[in-house]
């Protein structure tokens, strides 16, 4: 109990980088893959068809894959190579693949919504923007809690990933606490605190979806 | 001045010429019922009024104003958009599936348009939408989501939703085909009542009691065409022309 304790406040402190990682991508990758998702249905076909592209590539590829090019490998290219410190390189990486994600969850659900709904809102004369705001997207949050929830809580265990930049997340201090000291409880701990965390995100998507119960389809 | 004048409409879904050059001309207070087979291009008709579809050719005035109208290259040619907006608005349009916002309450359904698209201030509009309800019947549904309420009810609010923006001129595309037997009766007292307030009203319906005895006049369409029309007297009793025969009296025995 004691060496927990000892353990603990480095432990915390990895903590807050990861959940500083977790907040950033989700508050970043939310809104990008709702633009994303809307470019994707657009009227133009060259958007639609980059957007298409782009969310190939960010979700074909592994997400270590993106985050090693763009710390290691973006400085590599010639003239436009850009050096990001690594806790900017990883948002960055994650932001684009999360997007992705986000922006092919959000597309299912706005086109999920019946032709009926954007009838009804064109006749009572409602612009586009209007009738997404008010009136499709309101519904298609309640459509999309159950996979934003899953990615949500995919995305604090792919946090983890960012310790292959030498970022001293959760995971990287506890195995530097395993190397040090050769106990696996900081492994049983590190675990706790995951579980912690999706917990209280489990709990909080569940608050969500009662809230939107209050209506039927 | 005519509330509704079309010339000319044509309109095609790819090789389907489903509007073959309709004209027609509506006065404010008129109702007209428009029947026909399915596939004869009422609703189609009535969804080119407010842009729902748009037409290849020929013109449309609502209320005096342009919409649309050919252009010299033969093709159809809409006002700006914004226009567009403005004129379509003094239309409400009841569809056959209610189209009711799920996610808002009968009341917010009702006042959601007035707010957001007339900026009419909520203290305002509410008193109007709870008269409106009240006229139809479902005040007391004021804070129930649609999914709690029968079709009947639904389409009801659907009424009161459209008539809270004010229009000039109601569009009804079989309000009462999706609903039980039972049901259609309360639906079609809420428009007798409006037909009674003269409001200007365009009711694509199956019901030909409820045409024969509101309509002031019955269009009868086939095939993309108008082929006949007049005082639903003369379209019931004496129709003249083979295919409105042939339409009525299948009808009339199922
Ligand atoms: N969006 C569309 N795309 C292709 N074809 C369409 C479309 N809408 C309607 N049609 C076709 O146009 C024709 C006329 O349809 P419309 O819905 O206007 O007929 P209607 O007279 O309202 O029939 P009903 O009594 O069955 O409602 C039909 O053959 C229909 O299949
Ligand atoms: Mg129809």
């Amino acid at each position: 109990m004691e060496y927990i304790l000892g353990i603990l406040g480095p432990m915390l402190e990895g903590t807050v980088v990861t959940l500083e990682m977790f907040f950033v991508t989700i508050a970043l990758s939310l809104p990008l893959g709702l633009l994303l998702s809307l470019a994707r249905i657009s009227r133009f076909k060259a958007l639609r068809d980059i957007v298409g592209v782009y969310i190939w590539l960010f979700r074909g590829t592994p997400l270590m894959l993106q985050l090693l090019f763009v710390y290691f490998g973006l400085p590599l290219i010639p003239y436009i190579g850009i050096k990001l410190d690594d806790f900017p390189a990883a948002v960055f990486a994650f932001v684009l693949n999360y997007a992705a994600y986000f922006a092919e969850i959000f597309r299912a659900g706005i086109q999920s919504i019946d032709r009926g709904q954007y009838e009804g809102a064109k006749v009572l004369g409602m612009t586009y923007v209007q009738t997404m705001r008010r009136i499709v997207l309101p519904q298609v949050i309640k459509r999309v809690l159950p996979p934003v929830s899953n990615e949500t809580i995919t995305l604090v265990k792919d946090t983890s990933l960012i310790y292959v930049l030498a970022m001293n997340d959760l995971l990287r201090t506890t195995r530097a606490i395993v190397q040090r000291d050769f106990s696996t409880t900081p492994f049983i701990v590190a675990g706790v605190v995951y579980l912690l965390m999706t917990l209280v995100l489990t709990w909080g998507f569940q608050k969500l979806e009662k809230k939107y119960a209050v209506y039927d389809e | 001045m005519k509330m509704i004048k079309i010339e000319d409409v044509h309109k095609s879904f790819q090789k389907l010429e489903v509007l073959k050059g309709i004209s027609l001309e509506v006065n404010k207070g008129e109702v007209i019922a428009i029947i026909g087979p399915s596939g004869s291009g009422k609703s189609t008709l009535l969804r080119c009024l407010n842009r729902l579809e748009t037409i290849d050719r020929g013109s449309i005035e609502i209320e005096g104003e342009l919409l649309v109208s050919t252009g010299l290259d033969g093709k159809s040619q809409y006002v700006p958009e914004q226009d567009a907006r403005r004129i379509c608005r003094k239309m409400g349009m009841v569809f056959q599936s209610f189209n009711l916002f799920p996610h808002l309450t009968v009341l917010e359904n009702v006042i959601e348009a007035p707010m957001i698209v007339k900026g009419v201030k909520r203290e305002e509009i509410v008193p109007q939408a709870e008269a409106l309800l009240k006229k139809v019947g479902l005040v007391d549904k004021r804070d129930s989501y649609p999914s709690r309420l029968s079709g009947g009810q639904k389409q009801r609010v659907a009424i009161a939703r459209a008539l809270a923006m004010a229009p000039d001129i109601m569009l009804f595309d079989e309000p009462t085909s999706a609903l039980d037997p039972e049901l259609t009766g309360e639906v079609l007292k809420a428009m007798r009542q409006l037909a009674e307030e003269h409001m200007t009203m365009l009711v694509v319906t199956h019901e030909m009691a409820f045409a024969r005895e509101v309509a002031n006049h019955v269009i009868f369409m086939d095939n993309g065409e108008i082929v006949e029309q007049g005082l639903p007297e003369d379209i019931f009793n004496r129709p003249t022309h083979p295919r409105t025969k042939a339409f009525l009296s299948n009808v009339m025995q199922s």
